[in-house]
C-alpha cells in the first residue's frame, strides 16, 4: 500500500524537474495515475468485503514508535476508492479545466501531492503517521486555495484556511501524543484493545477535546466552518475534490475511526451530536440565501459534514449505517454539482444564480449530470440519496430517548433546506429562458461533462441497486466504525412507513422552499449584516488582535542593536540561574578541594585584570582588540596549566584570526565618537558584575557537589579499544561524536557563505530600485 | 604593511607552519592536535603571508578561491561517514588498516574525517578573512 501513496508523491516530485514537458500533449498521462491507483483498490475490494484486513509496516523511527504502519479495512477502503475514483474525474476534467494555464505543472504537482497525502491519512495504521499525512494535506490545500496568487483575496483565503486547520492541526497532535501515551502504543489496531484504560483514564475529557478540535476545524464544523466559503477561491477541481469529496472529510474520517476507541461515552456522543446538529441547521438555512453557486455548494457540504459528525455522536448501529453511506452519497452528488458549477463558470464567466437560466438549451449533457445530482441530493425515490435520507430518518426517529422526536424534527429541517440548495445549484441555471448573452455558448470537450455526468448517473444506478453497493463498499466501513458486525443490507424499498413518509414531506417541503424562495442580492446584505456577531468575525478579531500583540513585541524587543540584545540575553540569564541559586540553598565552599594559588596564576590574574582595565576605559578601538586578545591569551594560559593542550591550541589560534578578524572590521569603521551616558555605564558594569558574580558562585557550588567521572570514564576507556586513538579530545570530536563535529563544520561553512555573499553579493544601487 | 623583514620571515614561514600544520593533522589521534587546529594554523600561515605581501598575492598562491575548499573538504567528510555503509556497517563506523603506514602512521576513516574538516576550516576562515580585506 506504501506504493500507491508514493506514485503520487513521486510524480508530484517529478514535476518540478518536467514541468515543461507536461504542460504538452503528454499531460495526458496525468489523469492515469489516479485510475490506475483507483482499479489497484477496486480488486481490493472482494478481500476486504470478506472481512480481511491487509497489513503493512515499514520502520522509519522503531524507537520512537514512529513507522509507516498501514493497514487497509472498510473504512480506509471507502475513502481510499473515493479519493481515488473521484480524483480519476478530477483529473480528466481539471486537464482541460486548466488547459494551457501557466501553472498547469504546478497545479496538478499540488494535486497528487494531496492525494497522496489524503491516501496516507486515510490508511495509516499508526496515529503519528496519520498526523503526518493530515498536515500535508493542510499544506497542499494552502497551495490550491492559493492558487490564484495575484489575487488577494485567494491569498487571504488561503492564509485563513491554513491557519484554522493548522491550529487544529497543532491540538490533534497534542491529543494523539497524550493518547498514545496513555495507551502506551500508536498503532491505531492496538489502540482499539485498550479502549478500557483509554476511556476510564483521567485526561480522557481533555485528549478527546483536542481531538475533536482537530477533526471540527479540518471539517470545518461551527464555529470553525468559514474558511470552507473562503476556499472556493480555489480552482473549481479542486473544490469539488478536495473541499467537498474528500479533505474536509478527514475530519470525519478521524472521527469514523476513533470511534470504536475513543466513543460511546457521555462526552463524545454529545459533543457530536451537539456541534454537528448546530453546524448541519446553521450552514443549511445560510446556504438559502447565497448567490454565488459556488457558495451554494459551500454551506450545503458543510451541512453535509455536520450531518456526519451528528450522525457519528448518535452512534447507534443504524447512525453508523446511515453515515456510512452518507459519506458515498454526498461525495457523489456534491462533486457532479461541484464539476457542474465549474463548467458554467468557464463558459459563462460567472456563478451568479440571479443571472444564469435555460442553460439546459446549450449544456444539455451538463444539465443531465446536474439534474441527476440534484435529485439525489433531495433524495427522489430511486436514487442514492434516497437510501442516505431513509437511513437518517432511520437513525434518528430509533434514538432511544426523549429526543427522537427534536432529533428528527432537526434532521428534517436541515434536510429541506438541503433540497431547496441542492435545486438552487443543480437545476435553477438550466431552467427557465436563455438569456441572450449566453445563446453562443458551447458544450466543452467531453473530458470536462463526462466526469460529472458519469458521477450523476452512479447515483442512480447505486439507487437502484443498494443491497450489492452496500455489500461492497459500506458494509465493511461500517463494521470498523461501529467495532462490531452491522449486518448491515441496504433495501430500494423499506416498505410504508413513517421514514418513507418523513422523506416524502422532506422532498415536498423542499421543493416548495426552492419554488418560494428567491435568493437575491439584497437578501443576501441583509444576512451579510449579521456578521458581526458571526464566528468568522470574532475568530478573524482575535487574529488580529495576535498580530497586533506580535508587532509591538517585535518592535520593543527587537531593536536591532546588537548592545541590547546582549544586554537582554544576560540579564535573562542571571535572572534565571539567580533564581535557581537561591532555591537550591546556601552555598558552601569546600576549601580541601581547592589546589593552593602560586605566584604565576596571580601574575596572570593581575594582567587579566589589567586588560579588563585597559577595554573599559580606552577611547580606541584598536587598543580595546587588543586588550581582548590578551584575555583570551592569557586564558590559553590556564588552560596549559591545567593540561588542556587541545584546548589551549585551538584557544591561541582562534584567538590571533578573531582579533586578525576584527581589526580587518574595525579599520573600516570611524573610531568613537558616541560614548554612553554615565547611567547607562552604570548599569552595565552592575550587570557585567552581576552575571561574574553569579558564574562565580556557580562554579564553586559545583566545586563542592560531588562529582561523578562516568561519561569521562567511558571515553577514557574506550578510545583506544574502540576508536584505536589515544588523544581522547580528538576520538569524541572525530569518532564518538562525530556527526555533531560533522554537523558544526556544516554550520563554520554556512556562515562563511553568509560573510561571502553578503559583502561580495551586494547590490549595486542602481538594482536596489 | 611593507616590512622586508616580515615579508623575507612570512616567505619561509609559510611551507613551515603549513607542515606543522598537516603535522597536527595527522599525529590528532593519539597526541594533542587534530583536523580543526591543524586548519586554523594553516589559515594563519596564509593570513601571515596576506599580512606580508598582500592579500591580492596570497590568492595567487592559493589559485583556487578559498570557497571552494568548503565543499572539497565537506565531501570528504561526508564520504567519510557514510562509506562503512557500502559495507554494510552502521554510518561513521570506524575502519581502519590493518597495518601502520611508515611516517603516518595508522590510517582510517576517522583520519579522513578529519582531513575533511582541516580543509572546510582552511575554507571557511580564509573566505572570511579574504573577502572582508578584499571588500572597499
Amino acid at each position: 500500500m506504501l506504493f500507491t501513496v508514493l506514485t503520487g508523491l513521486i510524480t508530484s516530485s517529478l514535476l518540478i524537474p518536467f514541468g515543461k514537458f507536461i504542460k504538452t500533449k503528454w499531460s495526458i498521462v496525468l489523469p492515469f495515475i489516479p485510475v490506475f491507483l483507483f482499479i489497484f483498490y477496486l480488486l481490493q475490494v472482494s478481500s476486504v468485503a470478506s472481512g480481511i484486513n491487509f497489513v503493512q509496516h515499514i520502520s522509519w523511527v522503531p524507537s520512537l514508535g514512529v513507522n509507516f504502519d498501514f493497514r487497509l479495512d472498510g473504512l480506509s477502503l471507502l475513502f481510499a476508492l473515493l479519493i481515488t475514483g473521484i480524483g480519476s474525474g478530477i483529473f480528466f476534467y481539471g486537464r482541460t479545466y486548466l488547459k494551457g494555464h501557466p501553472y498547469f505543472d504546478r497545479f496538478f504537482g499540488y494535486l497528487l501531492l494531496f492525494m497522496s497525502a489524503m491516501l496516507g491519512v486515510v490508511l495509516a495504521n499508526n496515529i503519528i503517521t496519520l498526523f503526518i499525512f493530515w498536515e500535508l494535506t493542510s499544506i497542499s490545500s494552502f497551495f490550491l486555495i492559493g492558487f490564484n496568487n495575484d489575487n488577494k483575496d485567494s491569498r487571504k483565503s488561503a492564509i485563513t484556511a491554513l491557519s484554522i486547520t493548522g491550529i487544529g492541526g497543532f491540538f490533534l497532535l497534542a491529543g494523539l501524543l497524550l493518547l498514545g501515551n496513555i495507551a502506551e502504543t500508536f498503532i491505531i489496531s492496538e489502540l482499539i484493545d485498550r479502549r478500557d484504560i483509554i476511556i476510564n483514564h483521567s485526561l480522557y475529557p481533555l485528549f478527546v477535546g483536542l481531538i475533536f478540535l482537530g477533526a471540527f476545524t479540518k471539517s470545518a464544523q461551527f464555529p470553525f466552518h468559514f474558511w470552507l466559503p473562503g476556499a472556493m477561491k480555489a480552482p473549481t477541481p479542486v473544490s469539488a475534490y478536495l473541499h467537498s469529496a474528500t479533505m474536509v472529510k478527514a475530519g470525519i474520517y478521524l472521527l469514523a475511526r476513533f470511534t470504536p476507541i475513543l466513543g460511546n461515552t457521555d462526552f463524545w456522543n454529545y459533543t457530536l451530536m451537539i456541534v454537528g446538529g448546530i453546524t448541519m441547521i446553521y450552514a443549511a438555512v445560510h446556504s438559502l440565501f447565497r448567490i454565488d453557486l459556488k457558495g451554494i455548494l459551500a454551506y450545503s457540504t458543510i451541512s453535509a459534514l455536520g450531518i456526519l459528525t451528528f450522525l457519528l455522536g448518535l452512534g447507534t448501529k443504524d447512525a453508523i449505517i446511515a453515515a456510512s453511506v452518507f459519506i458515498l452519497v454526498h461525495a457523489l452528488y456534491k462533486a457532479t454539482l461541484f464539476m457542474v458549477t465549474g463548467i458554467i463558470d468557464h463558459e459563462t464567466h460567472t456563478r451568479d444564480i440571479t443571472q444564469l437560466a435555460g442553460l439546459r438549451k446549450v449544456l444539455f449533457p451538463v444539465f443531465i449530470a446536474a439534474l441527476l445530482a440534484a435529485l439525489s441530493s433531495a433524495g427522489l425515490p430511486l436514487t442514492f440519496g434516497f437510501i442516505g435520507k431513509d437511513l437518517i430518518y432511520e437513525a434518528t426517529l430509533h434514538y432511544a430517548n426523549n429526543w427522537a422526536l427534536w432529533l428528527t424534527i432537526l434532521a428534517v429541517a436541515t434536510n429541506t433546506a438541503l433540497v431547496a440548495a441542492g435545486f438552487m445549484a443543480g437545476v435553477k441555471p438550466f431552467v427557465g429562458k436563455l438569456p441572450t448573452q449566453f445563446e453562443k455558448i458551447h458544450l466543452p470537450y467531453s473530458s470536462m461533462w463526462l466526469p460529472p455526468l458519469i458521477l450523476g448517473v452512479l447515483g442512480i444506478v447505486f439507487g437502484c441497486m443498494p443491497g450489492m453497493i452496500g455489500d461492497i463498499f459500506n458494509h465493511r466501513a461500517a463494521d470498523s466504525i461501529f467495532g462490531a458486525e452491522t449486518e448491515m443490507h441496504l433495501k430500494i424499498w423499506h416498505g410504508f412507513n413513517t421514514v418513507l413518509i418523513l422523506s416524502l414531506c422532506t422532498l415536498a417541503a423542499g421543493t416548495l422552499l426552492y419554488l418560494f424562495n428567491k435568493p437575491s442580492a439584497a437578501k443576501l446584505n441583509a444576512v451579510e449584516r449579521l456578521n458581526n456577531i458571526s464566528p468568522q468575525h470574532i475568530i478573524l478579531k482575535l487574529a488580529s488582535l495576535v498580530e497586533r500583540f506580535s508587532t509591538a513585541y517585535t518592535n520593543n524587543v527587537h531593536d536591532g542593536f546588537l548592545r541590547s540584545y546582549h544586554f537582554k540575553i544576560i540579564v535573562f540569564a542571571e535572572l534565571l540561574l539567580a533564581y535557581k541559586l537561591w532555591l537550591s540553598g546556601p552555598i558552601q565552599i569546600d576549601f580541601e578541594k581547592l589546589t593552593p594559588i602560586t605566584w604565576y596564576e596571580i601574575a596572570f590574574v593581575l594582567i587579566l585584570i589589567g586588560a579588563v582595565y585597559l577595554i573599559v576605559t580606552t577611547k580606541s578601538r584598536l587598543t580595546s582588540v587588543v586588550s581582548t586578545s590578551v584575555i583570551g591569551y592569557c586564558i590559553c594560559l590556564i588552560f596549559v596549566f591545567y593540561s588542556a593542550p587541545d584546548l589551549a591550541m585551538t584557544q591561541f589560534t582562534i584567538d590571533t584570526l578573531t582579533t586578525v578578524l576584527f581589526v580587518l572590521v574595525l579599520y573600516k569603521l570611524p573610531g568613537f565618537i558616541n560614548f554612553a551616558k554615565k547611567g547607562v555605564q552604570i548599569r552595565d558594569a552592575i550587570v557585567a558584575l552581576g552575571f561574574g558574580v553569579i558564574i562565580s558562585l556557580i562554579m564553586l557550588k559545583v566545586l563542592y557537589e560531588p562529582t561523578t567521572t562516568e561519561i569521562s570514564d567511558f571515553y577514557g576507556e574506550n578510545s583506544y579499544l574502540l576508536a584505536k586513538g589515544k588523544n581522547v579530545v580528538n576520538v569524541i570530536l572525530v569518532d564518538f561524536r562525530g556527526i555533531d563535529t560533522m554537523f558544526e563544520t556544516v554550520v563554520l561553512s554556512i556562515a562563511a557563505l553568509g560573510v561571502y555573499s553578503l559583502i561580495k553579493l551586494r547590490l549595486k544601487s542602481s538594482e536596489k530600485e | 604593511m611593507k616590512s622586508a623583514i616580515l615579508q623575507t620571515a612570512s616567505r619561509y614561514l609559510l611551507p613551515i607552519l603549513l607542515l606543522f600544520s598537516f603535522f597536527l593533522l595527522l599525529r590528532g589521534h593519539y597526541y594533542p592536535g587534530g583536523g580543526f587546529v591543524g586548519g586554523l594554523v594553516a589559515s594563519i600561515a596564509f593570513v601571515l603571508h596576506s599580512f606580508a605581501h598582500g592579500t591580492e598575492n596570497t590568492m595567487k598562491i592559493l589559485r583556487y578561491k578559498p570557497l571552494s575548499l568548503i565543499p572539497i573538504g565537506l565531501g570528504i567528510s561526508a564520504l567519510s561517514v557514510v562509506a562503512p555503509m557500502i559495507a554494510g556497517l552502521p554510518p561513521m563506523t570506524g575502519l581502519w588498516f590493518e597495518e601502520p603506514i611508515p611516517v603516518i602512521g595508522m590510517i582510517g576513516s576517522a583520519l579522513f574525517f578529519d582531513i575533511g574538516v582541516y580543509l572546510v576550516v582552511i575554507g571557511v576562515v580564509l573566505t572570511i578573512l579574504f573577502t572582508i580585506s578584499l571588500n572597499d
